[in-house]
């Protein structure tokens, strides 16, 4: 394994982690722009100029591009977050050079105004589709409440009034605005030689314009709130809280991923024992979520309705009990085990590498081989889970409930 | 594309194992298919396999749930144990120095899951919350729905069982399927990854020596639900699900079956993506790809559409269907062909997926297939052949299910019984 790394002229940063031993390669652009950079007049349209990229430009049309990618036989897609719209493909090493200069043409698409009208009703279509998901309602809703106030609250795919009002020249000047060289890294992870990879980049995306852009990074203050969304056809009820985390450059992280495994992976956990094991829910876990300049506790439970309220306190007390009595040594040890072989199997595979490559970059300017991210979870101590619980205890401020429950009795 | 090298044998219980070594990887994985699905749950007991899979991960010989749990964690083992409508699937994946130390404990959960009353009733709670839950997802539900309106029950039965059976099933009825069904002699597993066959081999022997006896043939099928068939939902989208028959994966004739579906939705340049999608925006998701038993096997179709669009998606979406034999290209053909090579190369990097087939082709072929063959079956593919296989195949009997407020007029479906 073999880290290599470049900024072109433009600013473009260029990281590699080059690997003969495996049989494809991985190219991402981490285009470090998403919900949070949006203004409410323009809410989802990270997620709509997503789309727009594949419409291509002058030199590839909207069918040269599916076509192309098809006929290298990509594995190809795009992903819109809070903060980061990444762009990928993996494909054999002899494609490379082909499938960098499709990926070129993502980062500078000519956004025409029929291609604009079209794939607007593609979007309005996805926002019906995660509509009839309980869980994906629920996520926008916890996201908006908890983050009442801050750009994290911001929707990702915005709503059908915010879509349906967006147009072309809105989108056209926040593309200009944040999809500049300095505000990109190009990620690429598997079988290829830096020489080769660098001409191939520097071909391809020397013409991505200069400048870089500023993104506010203002605290969180998340207020007690609990937001009930009435859905009376839904058989489950689907809740959702969030507490306070560690951020993402807070060497904390990696314990609270850790202790997330301990108290709320789906299974073998706390949570897992005490909630899912009995039978009391269909679901129940808690998570840890990183984010520039902020973090997140949040869990998922899904049961009957009327079983929600001792749910919700059979959780509690799990999470009480962790706070004042810690964990044990042989469940930090379990922990490390699972999460230690997670990270060898996904670090197998080009596409698997990509994120863990692009997003330590992208969030921290840091590379962290496979060895590197072994080593850190095996050097977490007990201390270590002490200390995260003391700054950050698993305490729920925000609540969000979607199911046929239009409110929720004495919770706390 | 490099020779690959099977270890193939069978045990002393009669359990068929192969393996594949691979020296590039730091993992392995192992996937066991015992032919004890929810095709053999009694009638009026559907379910059954469900819970039985639940319980296989609740304590097993010496081991309690939790040390059972814990000991599987502790060996950094990713897994899961499911009841599938044909089989009994448990698979995992862990740092390969570890996967030996696995097989002895996922042995256990096999031959001697702990089948108590005091394991079974958390189990069927479980099972129906499973079910609440599908009731919350519409795509998931109308998955179910077409299978039932595509295959004879109890080959099209949902392996999570149904609210009514599940609440009738006794432990005696899971004890009795463990007892019948679980046998090693049409079972498999298929292990891959860094790991040394011949070690493997006398793990496994020592693991298994215990297990005997045959398990069953496949029941008979019956009635397939009819249909068009509708559910209403008050959801924001209409779910449209189309199904037809196509060949099932050990027929000679599949890749050309593989190759005309690859054309309708293959990849973003295939003809359902371009035509309902990128040129008339009509939905967000549409797909279209084989699902195959055995001995049978259907072209499963899925839409998702807002309601006032929903007719237009489905009219749109039949027509390409029907006209797939006409105009197909050498460039078309050549992108499946492209994508296809690639997905198997990158198969080869993940134990995994290479597991799972190892077990598949076992249980379907007789033996493992040679990517390499596989290969060459893709690359001999021509434009006459896929189109003839279009022609003789065509669809004419499509299976329409829709989950939405409204449902939808199924006209375009007779049009085409006419013109054939």
């Amino acid at each position: 394994m073999n880290f290599k790394q470049h900024t072109l002229p433009n600013g473009l940063q260029v990281i590699a982690e080059l690997n003969p031993s495996v049989l494809s390669v991985a190219a991402g652009f981490f285009v470090r722009t998403g919900s949070r950079d949006e203004t409410d007049a323009v809410s989802g349209v990270s997620h709509f100029l997503e789309h727009m990229a594949f419409k291509g430009n002058d030199r590839y049309s909207a069918d040269d591009v599916n076509r192309i990618f098809d006929e290298v036989g990509a594995n190809y897609n795009a992903s819109t977050g809070e903060e980061v719209t990444m762009y990928y493909a993996a494909v054999l090493p002899e494609y490379l050079d082909t499938t960098m200069d499709l990926l070129s043409v993502l980062m500078q698409p000519s956004l025409g105004q029929d291609d604009f009208d079209m794939e607007k009703q593609v979007i309005l279509e996805e926002i019906g589709m995660y509509d009839d998901h309980p869980s994906f309602t629920a996520y926008d809703n916890i996201m908006a409440t908890h983050f009442s106030g801050h750009p994290l609250g911001q929707s990702i795919l915005g709503t059908n009034e915010s879509i349906t009002e967006l147009n072309r020249d809105q989108m056209h000047t926040y593309h200009a605005d944040r999809y500049k060289a300095g505000n990109i890294t190009l990620a690429v992870a598997g079988n290829t030689d830096f020489d080769s990879l660098l001409e191939i980049v520097e071909r391809h995306c020397s013409s991505i314009p200069a400048g870089s852009c500023d993104r506010a990074l203002p605290d969180a203050q998340p207020q007690p709130q609990v937001r009930m969304v009435s859905r009376d056809g839904s058989v489950q009820q689907h809740i959702m809280q969030m507490g306070v985390a560690p951020r993402g450059t807070d060497d904390l992280r990696f314990a609270a991923e850790l202790l997330a495994v301990v108290v709320g992976d789906d299974s073998g956990s706390r949570l897992f024992w005490d909630l899912v094991d009995p039978g009391h829910v269909e679901s129940a876990d808690l998570g840890y979520n990183e984010y520039d300049g902020a973090g997140t506790w949040m869990t998922y439970l899904s049961c009957m309705p009327n079983d929600v309220e001792e749910n919700i306190r059979r959780m509690k007390r799990v999470f009480d009990d962790v706070n004042s009595e810690g964990i044990r040594a042989e469940e930090l040890e379990q922990a490390k085990n699972k999460v230690a072989s997670r990270i060898v199997l996904r670090g197998e595979r080009p596409m698997g590498r990509l994120s863990s490559l692009g997003g330590n970059w992208v969030y921290r300017g840091q590379y962290r081989s496979v060895a590197d991210d072994l080593a850190t979870v095996r050097a977490i101590t007990m201390d270590d889970i002490r200390e995260l619980l003391d700054k950050y205890p698993i305490e729920m401020i925000t609540t969000v409930g979607v199911g046929p429950r239009d409110s929720l009795q004495d919770i706390n | 594309m490099t020779e690959e090298q099977f270890s193939s044998f069978t045990l002393s219980c009669g359990l068929r194992v192969v393996v594949q070594r691979m020296t590039g990887v730091q993992s392995a994985a192992l996937t066991l298919m015992v032919p004890a699905g929810a095709i053999f749950d009694q009638t009026g007991r559907s379910g059954t396999t469900a819970i039985l899979a639940e319980m296989m991960t609740r304590g097993a010989g010496e081991f309690s749930a939790r040390e059972l749990v814990s000991a599987l964690d502790n060996l950094g083992l990713q897994r899961s144990v499911s009841g599938g409508v044909g089989y009994v699937t448990l698979s995992g994946a862990t740092t390969a120095d570890r996967l030996e130390d696995a097989i002895p404990l996922a042995a256990q959960m096999v031959l001697k899951p702990h089948l108590t009353q005091e394991e079974f009733e958390p189990a069927r709670e479980l099972a129906l919350q499973t079910l609440n839950a599908l009731e919350d997802e519409p795509r998931q539900k109308l998955g179910h729905l077409l299978r039932r309106c595509s295959y004879p029950a109890p080959f099209g039965n949902p392996a999570e069982g149904t609210m009514q059976d599940l609440q009738e099933i006794t432990l005696d009825d899971v004890i009795r399927h463990h007892h019948e069904y679980i046998r090693p002699s049409e079972s498999v597993i298929g292990i891959a990854g860094n790991v040394d066959p011949e070690s493997v081999r006398d793990t496994l022997e020592s693991a298994f020596r215990s297990w005997d006896g045959k398990g069953s043939p496949a029941p008979a099928g019956s009635d397939t639900h009819p249909s068009p068939c509708h559910i209403e939902h008050d959801s924001a989208q209409t779910h449209i699900g189309l199904a037809w028959d196509t060949v099932p994966y050990p027929d000679e004739r599949y890749f050309e079956a593989w190759a005309a579906v690859s054309l309708l939705s293959g990849g973003m340049s295939s003809r359902l993506f371009t035509e309902v999608r990128e040129k008339r925006g009509l939905c967000y998701a549409i797909s279209a790809s084989i699902n195959t038993q055995r001995d049978r096997a259907r072209v499963f179709g899925y839409a998702g559409t807002t309601n006032d669009r929903a007719q237009e998606t489905l009219d749109v979406t039949v027509a390409e269907v029907r006209r797939l034999h006409e105009n197909i290209t050498e460039d078309e053909l050549q992108r499946c062909k492209a994508r296809a090579k690639s997905a198997l190369i990158m198969q080869q990097e993940s134990t995994m997926a290479r597991s799972g087939s190892l077990a598949r082709d076992t249980l379907f072929l007789g033996q493992p297939r040679q990517l390499n063959d596989v290969r060459s079956q893709i690359d001999g593919l021509t434009v006459d052949q896929v189109t003839r296989f279009a022609v003789d195949h065509a669809p004419n009997n499509i299976v329409l299910v829709t989950i939405g407020p409204e449902p939808l007029n199924s006209d375009c479906l007779s049009t085409n019984a006419e013109a054939t």
